[in-house]
């Protein structure tokens, strides 16, 4: 009798504790570090990026203390539900997949994929004919791996790597022809590097959605709807009062 | 039965992973893995039976530079040969222009190279060990023969000394099998490489590794038999008479 008395009270905590929505004044953020330039250590070995800043302002404007947290991708959701931290910031596609899992605030940024060649490469453009018989160098388990697969993974070689330095340094070698990344980090270890001159090849890719999803999303765990509610709502002022234009323009110069 | 085929018809119907194109990767894995543990061995068996014969030489002069190389290839790990021989070759200036390059260029060359090396390391020094066992009575009774060295060698030690190797030389295949699971790092689409790939497209690691697991050990398991099979036949003599 006594033990089923501690079961239930146990049991009724447990659901008072669930229902009931936390209420934040400090959330710790989740972040994989590096990935210049929406999350890197500057020169003085502080956290900065498009993430860390604009993270800073919707903080600061919902009225809560941020901290961030360091976590490698591969282990980022689960942290998060196991509550080592509150959201995760982080370059996170929005796609229905994770949206099973974690709640997504409303997107605050979309970043396109883009190919690159080596200067003097013969290709020009992106379609079937083209990249036949090429080689395609792809970080594996992203979306661009997934959709160069799946697109021309029959008519050219799509090679796998776990970084972006092997694959660049492949890259350089004349092993691959072309590599598929997103757009600023392909700017960041590509174009600006001194190695060897690089160029975008064709359109940036933003379609179609089933692959690039519908942009970056703060997640959340999916009780917590107030808070998602929040940043959305200092997202949107921040969006108004052109805060977020001059970080933006800070990270990705003018539009 | 009934029970099983609706079993089996569920789980099938109920994922998401292994459908006809994950198992066309697995399938081009197992082509690649099979080819690649191979060739290697097949190359690495060559190179090791002159190497062996050397290693044991009384001239210190032929068996110290095999010595080195065996002591190169055992003493440090495959990986870093392998990483050696492919990121390393694109170090050498205007190596995209020679002759090598259009096979220096694929993934599949260089972890062959670095495969076979391997092994062949390994192996001169097993074939090393079944020469230096070999009985004093059989060479002095070649000897009273009037053998030439090369002789005895040929008709003698060799043939006792694959004979006595044949059970290491075994692991070593198996070693050799297991060991190429690396060569994914390369970018090479082996058994392995495919696992990986499917774990990350499908968040799966149990099914795509256990899937792969469960290949791994059949081919093991069908190497083992073909040893068991060949010391039956070759090692007969040595079984006690029933």
């Amino acid at each position: 009798m006594k033990k089923l008395l501690t079961i239930s009270i146990l049991g009724a905590a447990l659901a008072a504790g669930t229902a009931q929505a936390r209420d934040y004044d400090h959330v710790r953020i989740g972040v994989d570090v590096p990935y210049e330039p929406m999350e890197y250590r500057g020169a003085d070995g502080e956290l900065t990026g498009f993430d860390i800043e604009l993270g800073n302002a919707l903080c600061a404007e919902i009225g809560v203390t941020c901290e961030w947290i360091e976590q490698e991708w591969d282990g980022i959701i689960p942290g998060l539900l196991a509550r080592n931290y509150d959201a995760i910031m982080s370059s996170m596609s929005i796609n229905d997949e994770r949206r099973q899992t974690v709640l997504f605030s409303d997107s605050y940024i979309t970043i396109p994929g883009a190919w690159f060649a080596p200067e003097g490469s013969e290709l020009s453009e992106i379609n079937e004919e083209t990249l036949s018989g090429k080689s395609i160098g792809v970080q594996r388990g992203t979306t661009y791996d997934s959709y160069a697969t799946d697109s021309y993974g029959r008519i050219a070689t799509v090679n796998r790597y776990s970084t972006a330095d092997d694959m660049v340094l492949d890259l350089q070698a004349q092993r691959l022809d072309i590599v598929f990344l997103e757009y600023v980090v392909g700017q960041a270890t590509l174009l600006q590097s001194d190695e060897g001159d690089y160029h975008v090849v064709g359109e940036m890719v933003t379609e179609p959605a089933e692959y690039f999803g519908e942009g970056f999303g703060i997640a959340f765990r999916q009780r917590d709807e107030a808070l998602a509610k929040r940043f959305n709502e200092a997202l949107a002022t921040l969006k108004a009062d052109g805060t977020y234009d001059e970080i933006h323009e800070r990270y990705f110069g003018e539009e | 039965m009934d029970v099983l085929t609706t079993w089996f018809h569920d789980l099938m119907a109920g994922n998401a992973i292994f459908t006809a194109q994950t198992i066309g990767y697995y399938w081009d894995g197992l082509v690649t893995t099979t080819q690649l543990v191979f060739l290697s061995l097949v190359i690495g068996l060559v190179l090791a039976v002159p190497l062996a014969i050397g290693r044991s030489s009384d001239r210190r002069w032929i068996s110290l530079p095999i010595y080195v190389y065996t002591y190169v290839f055992r003493g440090t790990p495959l990986l870093i040969q392998l990483y050696i021989i492919y990121y390393g070759v694109v170090f050498f200036d205007g190596i995209q222009e020679t002759f090598l390059w259009p096979m220096l260029r694929e993934a599949f060359y260089p972890a062959l190279i670095a495969f076979t090396l391997n092994t062949a390391a390994y192996t001169t020094e097993i074939f090393r060990g079944a020469i230096k066992a070999t009985a004093r009575g059989e060479i002095e009774a070649a000897r009273a023969y009037g053998m030439s060295d090369s002789l005895m060698m040929r008709r003698i030690i060799l043939p006792s000394a694959f004979r006595r190797a044949l059970p290491a030389y075994g692991n070593e295949v198996i070693f050799m099998l297991h060991a190429s699971a690396i060569a994914s790092v390369v970018t090479l689409m082996d058994l392995t490489g495919a696992a990986r790939f499917i774990y990350a497209r499908y968040y799966a690691p149990f099914e795509a590794f256990l899937f792969v697991a469960a290949i791994y050990l059949c081919l093991t398991f069908a190497i083992l038999y073909f040893f068991r099979w060949l010391e039956k036949r070759l090692l007969a003599h040595l079984r006690p008479q029933s």
